[in-house]
């Protein structure tokens, strides 16, 4: 088997009905991985962009961008070589929790508490995914109670 | 004008030329075939079967070279129709399916009829559309002639609700596409055709590997001007049988699973593949680490993705293969025939070495020998079309086939009842010719009721039936794999064809002798109706040479010499 690797794509489609079918169903009927995958509209276009973090031999990652690249309603494939890349996370901490040890630890990953409410907190960190993985290891201590992942979102430098 | 959804469809058929339309109404549908009624612009055939009338309509297509056109209504209309998708989808076979859907306002309620087929059918074409609008219509019918024909072809499948096909709407189908994110790159490389051609003119041993991509791209002709001009020996894929002459010279013969030795040693001692609309498909390849190991190999495929997807192209050529043939053409004068003598010489050495061939050793006909007879009693005068199995190898390395779409068969999907609905699609498309289907015992079972469509529209389609009351490529499979457990492969139980032909208006024969087989042929030709002639094969035959699933090309399983 040849070595597999992590590797961001993004993908520029039209906006129509069942386009998001056509590429996941692209994904799972070729059997490529899907790690992630975020969609929303380009401003001011037709067109939304898609970042998909898979992973594969690299005859694997130029199959799937040929593979896209087919789909009648992809515009563009990019496969990121140099990127910047990010991700967000959301967490929710009892109230109990040391909220000063959280704040600070949020702010060294771009992040800050978002909402406090009777029972629980809302933080919030926003950086490369491998640093939000990270964080989310860090902050086991604190007992979170729920965590929410955006998915990474990319673009060339 | 202002015209209702149903009435476009009309209209834009008959924009696009289209004469024949394969179908079997429904309610979904219904408004559709209403507009069918009133005009008389192009002919419906109604199949009995939804799966026929999509193999009706790809027979059609690689007989005629146009799209093939099949209508269905929802359910189970649309689900019987997913096979004939698939298979046009594995075999690229340009077709336009449309298919009727339940209104707007039941879909997701599970309503009657109602299944979610985009859905189903997204894996399996082209592309496909639900149109929720008639005034989409035009643009939607449009764009799935253009997408089904162009770049790589294959089948578009057209949802439309009952309700939007009573929709009145502005249909003008003289719009200007704008398909921004659909562009087919036709035009090779000029540099990379150039690069090829100097190593072309290096290789020591080359080899053209011909592929059915040729046929779709109606580059037959060209291909075989190529082939003459630099002298370099040809294997042909299943998919390609045709491109060459049978009696072509540089013709070696089809390569593969069940190709000639010689075919795939050249494969395997070639210095350099020249690939031309082929796939190097598992079937072809074998092994695949093994497969033309010490090969430079130049790829031409219409379709991007196939380029480097299982064989590493070091001359990678993304256009129609007709453009770069003529490209290609243009610059061979570099490439000198006499060169590639010796090689010619050695691939005619391993033909003579281990011919394709067959022993006449039993008492019982064998199958090869009837498809060479239908070769020499009917040669160029056929189209043939075969079922999947046995026969359907035999025929692709036994039928003296001499021109290109002279040979319809599924070969990617591999589609058992395929060839009696696609012979009468091939018989639709060109009348002049006989329209042969080399069938199974097996396999004619999956699609007979199309007996009653044969009859009805004069579909004169000659079933020849090799029949060895078995499943008889399972039961090879099992003889030489699994220890000769022949699991539920003995079709000893079966009906009387020849009744069966005649239960519907057709006519039926049985032979067991050559004499009694000559005169069938004669007779059916002559009778010019719908025919069954179950000829009685001997039974344990074993298509050969072989390699084992898997194995490399050349490690075949090889006839046994007799002596003579």
């Amino acid at each position: 088997m040849e070595a597999s690797e992590r590797r961001v794509i993004s993908v520029i489609v039209v906006n129509e009905a069942s386009v998001l079918s056509r590429i996941t169903d692209l994904f799972s009927g070729r059997g490529y991985n899907i790690t992630s995958l975020t969609v929303a509209p380009i401003p001011e276009s037709k067109y939304s962009r898609l970042t998909i973090v898979t992973s594969g031999s690299v005859r694997i990652i130029e199959q799937i961008t040929k593979q896209l690249h087919k789909l009648i309603p992809v515009l563009k494939v990019y496969e990121h070589a140099d990127l910047v890349e990010k991700e967000m996370a959301l967490i929710k901490f009892p109230v109990s929790e040391n909220i000063a040890d959280i704040n600070t630890l949020c702010e060294a990953y771009n992040g800050k508490i978002v909402n406090v409410g009777d029972n629980v907190i809302i933080a919030m960190v926003a950086d490369e995914p491998k640093r939000v993985e990270n964080f989310l290891k860090i902050i086991t201590r604190y007992n979170p109670k729920e965590i929410v992942r955006s998915g990474a979102v990319a673009l060339e430098r | 004008m202002q015209i209702n959804g149903a009435q476009m469809v009309i209209e834009a058929l008959i924009a696009e030329g289209v004469d024949t339309v394969f179908g079997y109404p429904g309610g979904a549908i219904m408004n559709v075939y209403d507009e069918i009624y009133k005009q008389d612009d192009f002919q419906h055939i109604l199949t009995r079967h939804e799966q026929a009338a999509v193999h009706a309509a790809e027979g059609y297509s690689k007989a005629s070279g146009k799209v093939g056109v099949a209508m269905i209504t929802s359910g189970p209309g649309f689900t019987n129709a997913v096979t004939g998708l698939a298979d046009a989808y594995m075999d690229s076979i340009p077709l336009v399916v449309i298919s009727g859907q339940v209104p707007m306002s039941l879909i997701g309620t599970d309503a009657f009829q109602e299944i979610d087929a985009v859905g189903i059918s997204r894996s399996c074409t082209k592309h496909n559309y639900l149109v929720t609008d008639a005034k989409d219509l035009p643009r939607v019918l449009k764009e799935a002639f253009y997408i089904a024909s162009s770049g790589r072809p294959g089948p578009v499948h057209i949802d439309i609700p009952k309700d939007v096909t009573a929709q009145i709407a502005e249909f003008d189908y003289s719009i200007e596409l704008e398909l921004e994110t659909y562009k087919p790159h036709t035009k090779g490389n000029p540099r990379q055709i150039k690069k090829a051609m100097e190593a072309i003119a290096k290789a020591k041993r080359p080899l053209f590997y011909l592929g059915g991509g040729i046929i779709n791209a109606n580059a037959a002709y060209e291909v075989r001007d190529l082939v003459h001009r630099t002298g370099i020996p040809a294997v042909e894929t299943f998919m390609a049988r045709g491109t060459l002459s049978h009696d072509d010279e540089l013709l070696i013969s089809m390569l593969g699973m069940h190709g000639s030795y010689a075919a795939n040693m050249a494969m395997s001692e070639t210095d350099l593949v020249i690939g031309l609309g082929a796939r190097f498909d598992d079937r072809v390849t074998g092994k695949i680490s093994e497969f033309a190991k010490n090969a430079a190999v130049i790829h031409v495929d219409i379709d991007p993705a196939s380029i480097s997807k299982l064989i590493n192209a070091d001359y990678p050529i993304v256009g129609d293969v007709k453009n770069v043939v003529n490209e290609m053409l243009g610059l061979c004068e570099q490439v000198k025939s006499e060169k590639y003598a010796s090689w010619r010489e050695t691939v005619k050495h391993f033909d003579e070495l281990h011919p394709l061939t067959y022993h006449e050793d039993t008492d019982r006909l064998k199958p090869q020998w009837v498809i060479e007879r239908v070769g020499e009693l009917l040669g160029d005068d056929a189209n043939i079309s075969t079922d999947v199995g046995q026969h359907q190898m035999w025929t692709a390395q036994f039928y003296p086939f001499s021109r290109p779409r002279q040979f319809i068969s599924s070969g990617g999907l591999g589609t058992m009842g395929f060839g009696f609905p696609a012979a009468m699609g091939v018989k639709a498309a060109s009348p002049e010719k006989i329209s042969i289907n080399f069938t199974g015992d097996g396999s004619i079972l999956m699609n007979c009721q199309e007996l009653m469509t044969a009859v009805e529209k004069k579909l004169p389609v000659i079933n020849i039936i090799l029949n060895n009351n078995y499943l008889g490529m399972v039961r090879q499979w099992q003889t030489l794999f699994y220890d000769k457990r022949h699991s539920e492969t003995d079709l000893s139980v079966q009906p009387d064809f020849v009744k069966l032909s005649e239960a519907f208006g057709g006519i039926g024969y049985r032979v067991t002798t050559k004499e009694e087989f000559d005169a069938a042929l004669k007779d059916a030709v002559e009778k010019n109706i719908v025919a069954f002639i179950d000829v009685v094969v001997e039974r344990l035959e074993n298509v050969m040479p072989m390699v084992p699933s898997g194995g490399s090309l050349f490690n075949m399983m090889l006839l046994e010499k007799k002596e003579k």
